[in-house]
């Protein structure tokens, strides 16, 4: 029985964690309540999990082929899911420098071009009048 | 509060000028192309921009008038950084 009927917990299965996956990457990653511990993404990998294992309980009631096609989805499923997590934990750790400046330490001076390519000093960005000093955010840039 | 946000990051100014044009920013765009500012504040992240480009690692600093660090946040994550209301309170209390 259930021989011939499609297998939609598997199908489904495999779309939902790729949803979860570009759900993080195009939507979620955009607020940081749903990026800094990737919940939403989270739970809907464990419903994709869920029923790609129902998926491959239904194919094993029926033949060789079926039970094959099963297995790979459900392994591509749940590496999508691996990954993911992979790349929200260990990827995206970084490296910690011995040497940064500390909370009361002197914040080392620079001159840098700013976007209309005219050079700035910290130094000058401190003296500015009126000024009460420089919250300098560092980020990755552009990719 | 009079302190002035200031992004610092290995893009050339024209990349800078784009997104600022982009996203609408008006705070100050510095570029680090060769990351040496980067690398004296001991925050550089090797390899890991595009293209396998060395990048900062996000990081930030509060920095007085008189030049001392008030305050800094050092993510683990590089998904996770300081929210703008992490930064306004530490502006907030160092006053």
């Amino acid at each position: 029985m259930n021989e011939r009927r499609f297998n939609w917990p598997l199908w489904a299965g495999l779309a939902l964690s790729v949803v979860a996956v570009f759900s993080y990457a195009f939507f979620f990653y955009r607020f940081p309540i749903t990026r800094d511990v990737p919940w939403v993404s989270y739970i809907l990998l464990a419903a994709a999990i869920v029923l790609l294992i129902a998926g491959v309980r239904r194919a094993f009631g029926g033949g060789i082929g079926r039970k094959i096609v099963a297995v790979v989805v459900a392994a591509i499923g749940v590496g999508l899911a691996a990954l993911f997590v992979a790349s929200v934990t260990v990827f995206s750790r970084v490296p910690t420098g011995a040497n940064i400046p500390a909370v009361g330490a002197k914040a080392p001076d620079f001159t840098l071009p700013d976007a209309s390519g005219k050079p700035v000093a910290l130094a000058q960005l401190l003296a500015e009048p009126g000024a009460n000093g420089v919250m300098l955010v560092f980020y990755r840039g552009y990719w | 509060l009079g302190v002035r946000p200031v992004a610092i990051s290995v893009d050339t100014p024209a990349e800078s000028r784009d997104l600022m044009r982009k996203a609408g920013y008006t705070f100050t765009f510095l570029s680090d192309p060769n990351a040496e500012v980067i690398r004296r504040y001991d925050i550089l992240h090797k390899g890991a921009g595009m293209g396998g480009r060395d990048v900062a690692r996000p990081a930030e600093f509060l920095v007085d008038r008189n030049g001392i660090v008030r305050w800094r946040n050092l993510t683990e994550d590089l998904r996770v950084r300081a929210r703008p209301d992490d930064m306004i309170e530490a502006a907030a209390k160092a006053q």
